[in-house]
Protein backbone atom coordinates (compact mmCIF):
# COMPACT_ATOMS: atom_id res chain seq x y z
CA UNK A 1 0.00 0.00 0.00
CA UNK A 2 1.42 3.29 -1.12
CA UNK A 3 2.47 5.61 2.04
CA UNK A 4 1.19 8.88 -0.66
CA UNK A 5 -2.09 8.12 0.19
CA UNK A 6 -3.58 9.90 3.28
CA UNK A 7 -6.77 9.70 4.98
CA UNK A 8 -7.99 13.63 5.32
CA UNK A 9 -10.36 15.24 7.00
CA UNK A 10 -12.60 15.30 3.51
CA UNK A 11 -13.24 12.07 3.66
CA UNK A 12 -14.92 11.62 6.73
CA UNK A 13 -16.70 14.62 5.63
CA UNK A 14 -18.07 12.66 2.58
CA UNK A 15 -18.42 9.26 4.61
CA UNK A 16 -20.62 11.06 6.70
CA UNK A 17 -22.46 12.90 3.90
CA UNK A 18 -23.42 9.46 2.84
CA UNK A 19 -24.68 8.17 5.54
CA UNK A 20 -27.23 11.85 6.29
CA UNK A 21 -28.20 10.71 2.73
CA UNK A 22 -28.94 7.40 3.16
CA UNK A 23 -30.99 8.13 6.32
CA UNK A 24 -32.88 10.81 4.43
CA UNK A 25 -33.88 8.57 1.65
CA UNK A 26 -34.70 5.45 4.71
CA UNK A 27 -37.00 7.84 6.32
CA UNK A 28 -38.79 9.06 2.60
CA UNK A 29 -39.37 5.11 1.86
CA UNK A 30 -39.82 3.21 4.87
CA UNK A 31 -43.45 2.45 6.42
CA UNK A 32 -42.76 1.03 9.32
CA UNK A 33 -42.24 3.62 12.02
CA UNK A 34 -39.78 1.44 14.50
CA UNK A 35 -37.60 1.24 11.33
CA UNK A 36 -37.87 4.86 10.40
CA UNK A 37 -36.32 5.75 14.48
CA UNK A 38 -33.68 3.49 13.12
CA UNK A 39 -33.17 5.99 10.07
CA UNK A 40 -32.94 8.96 12.24
CA UNK A 41 -30.28 7.39 14.38
CA UNK A 42 -28.58 6.71 11.14
CA UNK A 43 -28.66 10.68 10.41
CA UNK A 44 -27.50 11.84 13.94
CA UNK A 45 -24.49 9.78 13.38
CA UNK A 46 -23.46 11.33 10.57
CA UNK A 47 -23.68 14.75 12.08
CA UNK A 48 -21.85 13.41 15.01
CA UNK A 49 -18.99 11.75 12.78
CA UNK A 50 -19.04 15.60 10.86
CA UNK A 51 -18.48 16.99 14.58
CA UNK A 52 -15.64 14.59 15.68
CA UNK A 53 -14.10 15.03 12.06
CA UNK A 54 -14.40 18.87 12.14
CA UNK A 55 -13.37 18.68 16.11
CA UNK A 56 -10.13 17.16 14.96
CA UNK A 57 -9.28 19.82 11.88
CA UNK A 58 -9.98 22.54 14.00
CA UNK A 59 -7.86 20.84 17.31
CA UNK A 60 -11.14 22.00 19.37
CA UNK A 61 -12.16 19.96 21.79
CA UNK A 62 -15.89 21.51 21.62
CA UNK A 63 -16.90 19.36 18.66
CA UNK A 64 -16.39 16.16 21.07
CA UNK A 65 -18.27 18.05 23.79
CA UNK A 66 -21.48 18.67 21.59
CA UNK A 67 -21.43 14.96 20.44
CA UNK A 68 -21.26 14.26 24.14
CA UNK A 69 -24.21 16.61 24.36
CA UNK A 70 -25.73 14.91 21.39
CA UNK A 71 -25.73 11.21 22.30
CA UNK A 72 -27.65 12.52 25.32
CA UNK A 73 -30.74 14.03 23.76
CA UNK A 74 -30.96 11.07 21.55
CA UNK A 75 -31.35 8.78 24.04
CA UNK A 76 -33.82 10.73 25.43
CA UNK A 77 -35.59 11.03 21.87
CA UNK A 78 -35.75 7.48 21.62
CA UNK A 79 -37.34 6.84 24.70
CA UNK A 80 -40.15 9.66 24.66
CA UNK A 81 -40.66 8.08 20.37
CA UNK A 82 -40.87 4.34 21.23
CA UNK A 83 -42.90 5.07 24.17
CA UNK A 84 -45.01 6.74 21.15
CA UNK A 85 -45.13 3.88 19.44
CA UNK A 86 -45.51 1.37 21.96
CA UNK A 87 -49.00 3.65 22.58
CA UNK A 88 -49.79 4.02 19.11
CA UNK A 89 -49.24 0.10 17.97
CA UNK A 90 -51.06 -1.03 21.44
CA UNK A 91 -54.14 0.47 20.09
CA UNK A 92 -53.59 -0.53 16.18
CA UNK A 93 -51.10 -3.65 15.62
CA UNK A 94 -48.94 -3.76 12.59
CA UNK A 95 -49.53 0.24 12.14
CA UNK A 96 -47.20 1.91 9.35
CA UNK A 97 -46.72 5.31 9.20
CA UNK A 98 -50.11 6.32 7.29
CA UNK A 99 -51.78 5.28 9.93
CA UNK A 100 -49.83 8.13 12.32
CA UNK A 101 -52.36 10.15 10.90
CA UNK A 102 -55.02 9.25 13.67
CA UNK A 103 -53.22 11.23 15.67
CA UNK A 104 -54.52 14.30 14.64
CA UNK A 105 -57.19 15.61 16.83
CA UNK B 1 -2.62 1.73 8.74
CA UNK B 2 -4.99 4.79 8.76
CA UNK B 3 -6.40 3.93 5.37
CA UNK B 4 -6.70 0.69 5.81
CA UNK B 5 -8.75 1.10 9.10
CA UNK B 6 -10.64 4.08 7.20
CA UNK B 7 -11.55 1.71 4.43
CA UNK B 8 -12.86 -0.94 6.65
CA UNK B 9 -14.75 1.07 9.29
CA UNK B 10 -16.23 3.15 6.21
CA UNK B 11 -17.77 -0.10 4.42
CA UNK B 12 -19.33 -1.25 8.11
CA UNK B 13 -20.90 1.93 8.40
CA UNK B 14 -22.49 2.31 4.64
CA UNK B 15 -23.12 -1.50 4.47
CA UNK B 16 -25.12 -1.57 7.71
CA UNK B 17 -26.95 1.72 6.73
CA UNK B 18 -27.90 0.38 3.32
CA UNK B 19 -29.02 -2.52 5.09
CA UNK B 20 -31.21 -0.72 7.85
CA UNK B 21 -33.15 0.75 4.61
CA UNK B 22 -33.37 -2.48 2.47
CA UNK B 23 -34.19 -5.58 5.15
CA UNK B 24 -37.57 -6.02 5.47
CA UNK B 25 -37.54 -7.63 9.03
CA UNK B 26 -37.17 -5.01 11.75
CA UNK B 27 -34.83 -7.06 13.68
CA UNK B 28 -32.82 -7.36 10.55
CA UNK B 29 -32.67 -3.51 10.67
CA UNK B 30 -31.51 -3.59 13.54
CA UNK B 31 -28.63 -5.55 13.70
CA UNK B 32 -27.68 -3.72 10.71
CA UNK B 33 -27.91 -0.77 12.93
CA UNK B 34 -25.66 -2.24 15.28
CA UNK B 35 -23.05 -2.76 12.52
CA UNK B 36 -22.94 0.85 11.91
CA UNK B 37 -22.69 2.07 14.91
CA UNK B 38 -19.62 0.42 15.77
CA UNK B 39 -18.20 1.29 12.41
CA UNK B 40 -18.79 4.92 13.59
CA UNK B 41 -17.00 3.87 17.10
CA UNK B 42 -14.20 2.58 14.84
CA UNK B 43 -14.08 5.70 13.27
CA UNK B 44 -14.05 7.99 16.51
CA UNK B 45 -11.23 5.98 17.40
CA UNK B 46 -9.22 6.50 14.11
CA UNK B 47 -10.06 10.21 14.92
CA UNK B 48 -8.43 10.35 18.73
CA UNK B 49 -12.35 10.77 20.19
CA UNK B 50 -11.39 7.30 22.39
CA UNK B 51 -14.06 8.40 25.08
CA UNK B 52 -17.13 9.00 22.35
CA UNK B 53 -16.10 5.71 21.03
CA UNK B 54 -16.76 3.84 24.52
CA UNK B 55 -19.71 5.83 24.95
CA UNK B 56 -21.05 5.28 21.11
CA UNK B 57 -20.84 1.27 22.14
CA UNK B 58 -22.07 1.48 25.20
CA UNK B 59 -25.10 3.78 24.92
CA UNK B 60 -25.95 2.92 21.28
CA UNK B 61 -25.19 -0.52 20.35
CA UNK B 62 -25.95 -1.42 24.53
CA UNK B 63 -28.87 0.28 25.49
CA UNK B 64 -30.51 2.39 22.28
CA UNK B 65 -30.58 -1.04 19.95
CA UNK B 66 -31.60 -3.27 22.91
CA UNK B 67 -34.48 -0.74 23.69
CA UNK B 68 -35.32 -1.40 19.62
CA UNK B 69 -35.33 -4.68 19.94
CA UNK B 70 -37.47 -5.15 23.26
CA UNK B 71 -39.69 -2.87 21.47
CA UNK B 72 -39.81 -5.24 18.36
CA UNK B 73 -40.24 -8.22 20.42
CA UNK B 74 -42.58 -7.06 23.20
CA UNK B 75 -45.19 -5.71 20.16
CA UNK B 76 -44.69 -8.31 18.16
CA UNK B 77 -43.92 -7.44 15.37
CA UNK B 78 -40.89 -8.60 14.06
CA UNK B 79 -42.99 -9.64 11.20
CA UNK B 80 -41.48 -9.31 7.08
CA UNK B 81 -42.89 -5.85 6.02
CA UNK B 82 -43.96 -5.93 2.47
CA UNK B 83 -41.74 -3.93 0.63
CA UNK B 84 -43.27 -3.65 -2.51
CA UNK B 85 -46.20 -1.81 -1.27
CA UNK B 86 -45.88 1.63 -2.70
CA UNK B 87 -48.44 4.34 -0.90
CA UNK B 88 -47.52 6.97 -3.50
CA UNK B 89 -46.70 5.95 -7.41
CA UNK B 90 -43.40 7.65 -7.47
CA UNK B 91 -42.20 7.89 -3.72
CA UNK B 92 -39.39 5.82 -4.19
CA UNK B 93 -37.79 7.57 -7.39
CA UNK B 94 -37.91 10.69 -5.78
CA UNK B 95 -37.14 9.88 -2.52
CA UNK B 96 -33.91 8.36 -4.21
CA UNK B 97 -33.58 11.53 -6.46
CA UNK B 98 -34.05 13.97 -3.39
CA UNK B 99 -31.17 11.68 -1.25
CA UNK B 100 -28.89 11.88 -4.40
CA UNK B 101 -29.40 15.51 -4.74
CA UNK B 102 -28.82 15.97 -1.05
CA UNK B 103 -25.53 14.14 -0.99
CA UNK B 104 -24.50 16.01 -4.32
CA UNK B 105 -24.25 19.47 -2.85
CA UNK B 106 -23.18 18.53 0.35
CA UNK B 107 -20.60 17.08 -1.06
CA UNK B 108 -19.66 19.77 -3.52
CA UNK B 109 -20.06 22.26 -0.25
CA UNK B 110 -17.01 19.80 1.04
CA UNK B 111 -15.48 19.93 -1.81
CA UNK B 112 -15.52 23.44 -2.88
CA UNK B 113 -14.26 24.57 1.22
CA UNK B 114 -11.84 21.49 1.97
CA UNK B 115 -8.50 24.48 1.57
CA UNK B 116 -10.53 26.98 3.18
CA UNK B 117 -8.66 27.97 6.39
CA UNK B 118 -9.19 26.86 10.05
CA UNK B 119 -10.53 29.81 12.47
CA UNK B 120 -9.15 30.37 15.41
CA UNK B 121 -9.98 28.85 18.34
CA UNK B 122 -9.82 29.74 21.53
CA UNK B 123 -10.00 27.73 24.43
CA UNK B 124 -9.90 28.02 27.89
CA UNK B 125 -6.75 27.03 29.76
CA UNK B 126 -7.41 24.35 31.30
CA UNK B 127 -8.51 22.62 28.47
CA UNK B 128 -5.52 23.22 26.73
CA UNK B 129 -3.31 22.16 29.63
CA UNK B 130 -5.20 18.50 29.87
CA UNK B 131 -4.50 17.88 26.43
CA UNK B 132 -0.95 16.97 26.92
CA UNK B 133 -0.28 13.93 24.85
CA UNK B 134 -0.94 11.43 27.91
CA UNK B 135 -3.00 8.41 27.10
CA UNK B 136 -6.08 9.75 28.40
CA UNK B 137 -5.63 13.54 27.91
CA UNK B 138 -8.61 13.13 25.76
CA UNK B 139 -11.27 12.21 28.52
CA UNK B 140 -9.37 14.81 30.83
CA UNK B 141 -10.13 17.54 28.20
CA UNK B 142 -13.27 16.79 27.65
CA UNK B 143 -14.55 16.47 31.11
CA UNK B 144 -12.84 20.05 32.01
CA UNK B 145 -14.39 21.58 29.21
CA UNK B 146 -17.72 19.65 29.74
CA UNK B 147 -17.56 20.47 33.70
CA UNK B 148 -16.42 24.60 33.35
CA UNK B 149 -17.40 25.82 29.88
CA UNK B 150 -20.90 23.97 29.14
CA UNK B 151 -21.41 23.07 32.80
CA UNK B 152 -25.19 25.08 32.81
CA UNK B 153 -25.77 22.89 29.84
CA UNK B 154 -25.24 19.78 31.31
CA UNK B 155 -27.02 20.28 33.85
CA UNK B 156 -30.22 21.00 31.61
CA UNK B 157 -29.78 17.87 29.96
CA UNK B 158 -30.05 16.14 33.66
CA UNK B 159 -33.65 17.97 33.36
CA UNK B 160 -34.04 17.05 29.92
CA UNK B 161 -33.54 13.26 30.72
CA UNK B 162 -36.00 13.25 33.73
CA UNK B 163 -38.90 15.35 31.53
CA UNK B 164 -38.08 12.19 29.14
CA UNK B 165 -38.89 9.70 32.35
CA UNK B 166 -41.79 11.05 33.10
CA UNK B 167 -43.02 11.92 29.59
CA UNK B 168 -42.47 8.10 28.97
CA UNK B 169 -44.35 7.05 32.22
CA UNK B 170 -47.06 8.79 31.20
CA UNK B 171 -47.00 7.76 28.03
CA UNK B 172 -46.99 4.06 28.63
CA UNK B 173 -49.45 3.58 31.70
CA UNK B 174 -52.74 2.25 30.86
CA UNK B 175 -55.41 4.92 31.29
CA UNK B 176 -57.68 3.57 34.89
CA UNK B 177 -61.25 2.78 34.40
CA UNK B 178 -63.92 6.09 34.50
CA UNK B 179 -60.60 7.89 33.55
CA UNK B 180 -60.08 9.80 30.26
CA UNK B 181 -56.83 9.82 28.27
Amino acid sequence: MSAAVTVTTTWYLLLAAMLFAIGVVGVMVRRNPLVLFMCIELMLNAVNLTFVALARRFGDIGGQSTVFFVMVVAAAEVVVGLGIIVAILRRKPNATTDDLAELKG
Amino acid sequence: MELFVFVVAAGMVLGGAVGVIVRSHPVHAALSLVLTLFGVAVLFVAQEANFLAAVQVIVYAGAIVVLFLFVIMLLGVDKVEDLRIEPFRIQRPAAVAVGAGLLSMIALAIIVSRDAKPPTVTQSDAVQAALDGSHDSNIRAIARDVFSDHVLAFELTSVLLVIAVVATVMLARRPRKGEST
